[in-house]
């Protein structure tokens, strides 16, 4: 199943984050190669902080945008945690693969990984864990 | 890093402004750092592109982590001369409050420096210090000169 996602939110747009696929619970997205999402001026790899943001979304997504997803319900996330393994690629899309492989009424864990060509051979690792049911209403 | 070296042959490692300025992504975010004596503050001026959740509306997570950990390394090479920009080994991020839709501010601490890693502890806030938006602890490698 593949299903068309126009929520990317404004910082994603920002970084140019784009949806792939999703199938059997796995998200997928990609992060095209840009010069402004470089961390270091030198040798072009892009910044940690942009592979950060990646995996958050993806992990969001690999709940909203699964079987797993209620309508009507918020969530938020509590904490990501990322190990990096070695610099992105320069020059190479940033790809993520996320998962959630359990999701209780209150919370859900999700798994991701950030790649640029081998999913074996990762840039980044993440595990998250997100709160369902939290308030979405504008604030006062 | 070139521009850990000129700044160093300048006579201004602690120069972090124009360090950040050499960084394209931390442009991009609009990272500023504010220094006073031996202390300092990272500002995060709010910007549209910011925004991860517009019904809220609230700052993405993944830019606050992002934010997070610009505050860790550039503290580490505010107190510390390294060859290059410290590498981020990895990084634990606690959301406490959505991000409202203005500026943020940052701090860390490091707590504990060897010689080729570093644990540090940042923290960012909003209206109030002592009610911190998200911290993160995570280690950073060195390149110690």
């Amino acid at each position: 199943m593949t299903e068309f996602i126009d929520d990317v939110p404004a910082f994603g747009q920002a970084i140019g984050l784009e949806f792939t696929d999703v199938r059997d619970r796995v998200v997928r997205l990609k992060v095209p190669y840009a010069e402004h999402l470089v961390g270091d001026p030198y040798t072009g790899v892009i910044h940690g902080g942009v592979i950060t943001a990646a995996l958050d979304n993806g992990s969001g997504w690999a709940i909203r945008h699964t079987d797993l997803w209620e309508e009507g319900i918020s969530m938020a996330t509590l904490d990501l945690r990322i190990d990096y393994m070695r610099p992105a690629v320069p020059g190479h899309d940033l790809l993520i693969e996320a998962e959630c492989y359990k999701k209780t009424r209150t919370i859900a864990f999700v798994r991701a990984v950030a790649y640029d060509e081998d999913i074996n051979d990762p840039v980044a690792t993440s595990v998250a864990a997100f709160m369902l049911g939290t308030p979405n209403q504008p604030r006062e | 890093m070139e521009i850990l070296k000129q700044l160093r042959e300048e006579g201004r490692p602690e120069d972090m402004q124009a360090l950040l300025e050499h960084i394209p992504f931390a442009r991009f975010l609009g990272v500023q750092a504010d220094i006073k004596g031996n202390e300092i503050t990272m500002i995060l001026p709010f910007q549209e592109k910011l925004i991860g959740n517009p019904i809220l509306p609230a700052i993405h997570g993944g830019a606050i982590g992002a934010f997070l950990e610009i505050t860790a390394i550039i503290q580490l090479l505010f107190i510390s001369q390294c060859e290059r920009i410290p590498k981020t080994v990895d990084i634990s991020v606690d959301y406490l409050r959505s991000g409202r839709p203005v500026e943020t501010y940052g701090r860390a601490i490091v707590t504990r420096q060897g010689r080729r890693v570093a644990n540090v502890r940042s923290e960012i806030w909003q209206e109030a210090r002592d009610k911190p938006i998200a911290a993160s602890h995570g280690h950073y490698l060195l390149t110690p000169i």
